[in-house]
């Protein structure tokens, strides 16, 4: 550290930020053609030499990428509207899914770390079986869980969203956990010589500084939910949400590779947006030192 | 009625390490008392004890005539370590009023007793500041004023200037003596620095290493105020080669003493 550090927030703000701006999108827009020119290149050298391995290369398993943009605006079937309208349906169906599982995991996630954090017996007890859960097979679970919670009559949405919520709630517990035994002993005897309780080291310590970790958690989590939504649909045979795309545009694939391209670039949108909506709450909650930021 | 009474406290460790062993000690209101000593010798442990973060295995200890458990829930004296331990969340402002929100005190009254602690360390200006865009000089002035915030008669300070370069130990020890007649509290200090023990105490407690105990009491007679002019009096000299003389005749390691060593959990 300098003799005197003092920085002032803000006098860096202005043509700074606007430099960087323009840098990060710069990188970006150069990060897609990268993409497109290894994908189109890759293409164009497995057409050349008709390579076999590890999969031949033509029209079906490879369309160029401009025939996957245009495919958003073709209509699905003759006269009705094009694929992006039914694309935009399913993503919000989807994202319903994956928010609602997303605050249940982190929810049940945080709290399950609050319960750890405060007893080594119930750590050392149940740490195991949750990280066992995160191993079993949730495509074998999934159509139980949807269906048994249907029987119960539970929307089958709900079904998917507790499955989305089971890949949520992992990171955020184990990070979680991380973030409220992460404080320096002597930010404990601090509280403890203010005689603070165990509530008032957890609410003015341990929570404020699990924050970085929880946000590490979320971001993981963030994506993680739209997985688990699309999976937990996928077996269920939920229709209306992008697993059902999938599954729909994978038996036509032959014929119109383009939509089930077209449907991975949204279910990657949809990530994206998850991901980078905990960024942004991110920014506004978290006021501490820049190298903190992930 | 003695601000801190300590008598017979011994400590082991669950190793079967004996950090301190038979300590009697008082300290007066309003006085000044270091513990110096080597590594290893106790007296941070001495000191938590005294604050109730650690228990002695025998031995009372008595804070302002309390059991030392009952001046902690008292809130009777406040605490700085080596590391300012801020939390980073919190503006400066926030970290001097952590205590005082825990106290329940109303937002009117904390935010003027902030106004005047950031007065007392001279750091007004940085009231909106986040810890880690301070100087570790500073961190350890807003450490202080959150020590005491909340005017506690008794401030345990654990070698609180040790990280610091010799340039910032000696302004802080200056503004630390300022502090504790402003505020006329009792103030106990742990530090491996011989002159800056003399400098600052009223009294200079030796101890010794292995088991600790308390080894000679230095009186420390140098007139107050003490100012720059004071560290090359040829009394202050006298003072400091006979605190090093009992230090070396208790047996801590020759050369060793004068600087601050990072031994005991570095930051």
């Amino acid at each position: 550290m300098s003799a005197i550090a003092v920085e002032r927030p803000g006098a860096n703000r202005g043509l700074g930020a606007l430099v960087r701006g323009v840098v990060r999108a710069v990188a970006l827009v150069a990060g897609l053609a990268l993409l497109w020119g290894l994908w189109e290149g890759y293409r164009w050298l497995g057409m050349r030499g008709q390579w076999t391995w590890p999969f031949p290369v033509n029209e079906t398993t490879m369309p160029h990428i401009h025939t996957v943009l245009r495919a958003f605006d073709q209509p699905l079937q003759p006269g009705g509207p094009p694929l992006r309208h039914y694309l935009f349906h399913y993503a919000l169906f989807t994202g319903k899914e994956a928010l609602a599982g997303f605050a249940l995991g982190a929810l049940i996630g945080f709290m399950l770390a609050v319960v750890l954090a405060h007893s080594v017996l119930l750590r050392r007890g149940l740490l195991p079986y949750i990280v066992i859960s995160q191993t079993v097979p949730l495509l074998a679970i999934a159509p139980m869980v949807v269906v048994g919670l249907g029987t119960k009559g539970v929307q089958p949405w709900v079904g998917v969203a507790v499955i989305a919520a089971y890949l949520t709630f992992f990171p955020v517990a184990i990070n979680t956990l991380r973030g409220l035994l992460s404080p320096d002993p002597r930010a404990v005897e601090l509280m403890r010589s203010y005689a603070a309780g165990r509530s008032k080291v957890l609410w003015r310590l341990r929570v404020p500084a699990s924050m970085p970790f929880v946000f590490s958690a979320l971001k993981i989590s963030a994506t993680a939910s739209v997985i688990g939504a699309i999976i937990g649909e996928t077996p269920a045979s939920l229709q209306g949400g992008l697993g059902y795309a999938i599954v729909n545009f994978n038996q036509y694939y032959s014929i119109q590779p383009a939509n089930l391209w077209a449907t991975i670039i949204v279910c990657a949108l949809l990530g994206i947006v998850f991901f980078l909506a905990v960024v942004v709450v991110e920014r506004l909650v978290l006021k501490r030192a820049p190298e903190n930021f992930a | 009625m003695t601000a801190v009474s300590i008598r017979g406290v011994s400590k082991q460790f669950r190793a079967g390490i004996t950090a301190l062993t038979g300590i009697d000690l008082d300290v007066e209101p309003g006085e000044f008392v270091s513990l110096i000593g080597p590594s290893g010798c106790g007296k941070s442990t001495l000191l938590r004890i005294i604050g109730d973060l650690v228990q002695p295995t025998a031995g009372t200890v008595e804070v302002n005539g309390k059991p030392a458990n009952r001046a902690r829930r008292d809130h009777d004296y406040g605490i700085v370590f080596q590391d300012a331990v801020l939390y980073d969340w919190r503006t400066v402002a926030k970290n001097i009023s952590l205590p005082l929100e825990l106290l329940r005190w109303s937002r009117g009254r904390r935010d003027a007793r902030v106004d005047e602690m950031l007065e007392l360390v001279e750091l007004s200006a940085f009231a909106k500041h986040h810890p880690w865009q301070l100087s570790g000089g500073m961190q350890q002035r807003v450490a202080i004023a959150r020590a005491l915030s909340f005017s506690p008669s008794l401030l345990l300070m654990d070698e609180p200037f040790g990280a610091l370069d010799e340039m910032t130990r000696e302004r802080l020890n200056a503004e630390l003596l300022r502090i504790w007649q402003d505020t006329r509290s009792t103030v106990v200090f742990v530090t491996h620095s011989i002159p800056e023990a003399v400098f600052l105490s009223t009294r200079v407690v030796v101890m010794s290493a292995r088991p600790g105990r308390i080894a000679n009491v230095v009186d420390v007679g140098l007139p107050q105020p003490r100012t720059n002019a004071t560290r090359e009096e040829p009394r202050f000299f006298e003072l400091v080669t006979q605190v090093r003389e009992h230090l070396i005749a208790s047996g801590a390691p020759l050369g060793d003493t004068s600087t601050p060593t990072l031994v005991e959990e570095p930051a």
